[in-house]
């Protein structure tokens, strides 16, 4: 692994009185692409939620960069260059497409241009005058993916950015996937969609019960295909 | 003289005039009152007050510090916008988790507060304010007569809601407050200070009904409880404009007060409940507002 730029450590997080994660430890390099792997309410989406600054019952250390974010805001965390693309997509329906795209302020240098941009997503640039949520859920994918490249962050945390998408817009997220690593940029990926995931990544984390329970490498996947089954119950 | 369905032209023409004085305070104020609750979550019943503070505030520079009408219309707004801030940060901040009925307990007694303390000082029979020298008389129209200042306060009125719309729908500032009014965990997810928006609205909200209650204050006397009289109408038209639609509190605003100028004319005793039956009406057939969105 390349020097590391997230470390999770012994995370725990509540909403309300439920206990969600029950820490959760991992990292991830500088340049990789790392999965949480694991079922429906492992605790995947919190831990990614948690990073962010956006679940308030938090505790435990996340260091992204060498630095501490457990006690800061959101929008403290952002800046730091981490950008969230939530499961839900968060298009905003009274923004048009470029609206929601520009929306994300550019907190540094070294941020894709808005050409570089419609260069990835074409059609973000045919669609630009259309409200934002009268995109098809693919298109709407992209978009919540594109609008995070613009402003500088480093790493890029996508939550199922599979979910409920035909197979051929899978296989083209799966391509972005692979540019924006060959870009430099970092990023944590959340998936129910193995064998996606298994396309892109570098390293696996099987989640479940709120903390991380193995790690598959690349190199490994295939021998542990047995493993990963039960874990996944596929 | 020229009679139109048996009522003379000049009578006619002056209630629709009056009728749009008062829809443009509506307007103003129901603008506000929309913004804030977009972003807030917050029924902000203490905007009346806020209305006459503005007012008051106009007199009360007029009266100690020789401040004139023109400086008050920036100066009043900005002093109570700031007494705003400071409510938003002390007292409304900790109640956006909270259900919407103790933002609107705590506004409704805020509202008290500020009334029953000026009603203390300076009593209810209202403090006049002069006319600006520069709005003084009036143009004669043929039809009617105009009065320079009545004009004066449509014109501004019209122009602050186009501009606040103008703010809303067409810049970056504005796109942060619609998707902060949308989701605003992901707008803070990108960086974004979502609680000083937050502050800054609520401030401008309240702000601009200060302003309206400058622009109220020759024409109506200040008056501890010129907001409380007023502020009841701005709710019914904020729920047949659709809560939260910018659009449709400045346009049912301007649209009600000349309905119910209209009424007045043609059958005064329902001109005090026209506002209300037109809500109940419209809650009936689209119950979220002509401007509403349905979620």
């Amino acid at each position: 692994m390349s020097e590391t730029l997230l470390s999770v450590r012994d995370l725990q997080a509540w909403y309300g009185e439920s206990h969600i994660l029950h820490g959760m430890a991992f990292e991830v390099g500088k340049g990789e692409v790392v999965t949480l792997l694991g079922r429906n309410g492992a605790g995947k989406t919190t831990t990614m939620r948690s990073i962010m600054g956006l679940v308030r019952q938090r505790q435990g250390s996340v260091t992204f960069d060498g630095r501490e974010t457990i006690a800061l805001q959101a929008n403290q965390v952002a800046r730091l260059g981490l950008a969230f693309c939530p499961e839900e997509r968060g298009i905003f329906s009274s923004l048009d497409v470029t609206e929601n795209l520009t929306l994300p302020p550019v907190i540094r240098g070294g941020g894709m241009s808005l050409d570089e941009v419609y260069e990835l997503f074409p059609i973000l640039r045919e669609r630009g005058g259309s409200q934002g949520t009268k995109l098809s859920g693919g298109e709407q994918q992209m978009l919540a993916i594109a609008r995070i490249l613009r402003t500088g962050a480093t790493m890029l945390l996508l939550d199922e950015p599979t979910e409920g998408l035909a197979p051929v817009i899978v296989e083209q997220i799966g391509q972005v996937i692979r540019t924006l690593r060959d870009r430099g940029f970092t990023i944590l990926l959340v998936e129910q969609n193995f064998r996606f995931a298994a396309g892109v990544a570098d390293r696996h984390y099987v989640v479940e019960h709120g903390e991380v329970i193995d790690m598959i490498p690349r190199a490994d996947v295939q021998a542990s295909r047995d493993k990963l089954k039960a874990y996944l119950g596929v | 003289m020229v009679d139109i369905l048996g009522v003379p032209m000049p009578v006619l023409m002056g209630q629709l005039l009056l009728g749009l004085i008062n829809g443009a305070f509506y307007a103003v104020l129901s603008l506000g009152l929309a913004l804030i609750f977009g972003l807030l979550n917050i029924i902000n019943f203490a905007h009346g007050a806020f209305y006459m503070l503005g007012a008051f505030v106009a007199w009360l520079a007029l009266q100690y510090l020789g401040i004139g009408y023109w400086p008050a219309l920036i100066v009043a707004p900005l002093v109570v916008g700031v007494f705003g801030v400071i409510v938003e940060r002390l007292l409304l901040k900790r109640l956006y988790e909270l259900d919407h009925l103790y933002g609107l307990l705590l506004t409704f007694g805020l509202a008290l507060v500020i009334e029953g303390t000026f009603r203390q000082l300076y009593g209810i029979s209202g403090q006049p304010y002069q006319l600006p020298e520069s709005l003084s008389g009036g143009i004669n129209l043929g039809f009617m007569f105009l009065p320079k200042y009545r004009a004066w306060v449509i014109v501004a009125s019209l122009v602050m809601c186009l501009a606040t719309w103008l703010i809303i729908e067409r810049t970056k500032l504005g796109a942060l407050m619609r998707a902060a009014t949308e989701n605003p965990d992901l707008v803070r997810a990108f960086g974004v200070n979502v609680p000083l928006l937050v502050t800054l609205t609520y401030g401008f909200g309240v702000a601009l009904a200060a302003f309206a209650g400058v622009l109220a204050a020759p024409i109506y006397s200040v008056n501890p409880i010129m907001g409380s009289h007023l502020i009841i109408v701005v709710f019914a038209v904020v729920v047949i404009g659709g809560m939260g639609s910018i659009m449709g509190a400045v346009v049912s605003g301007f649209m009600l007060g000349v309905f119910e100028g209209l009424t007045r004319v043609f059958w005064p005793e329902a001109s005090s409940v026209v506002i209300f039956v037109i809500m109940a009406v419209v809650l009936m057939v689209k119950p979220a507002g002509l401007f509403g969105r349905t979620a």
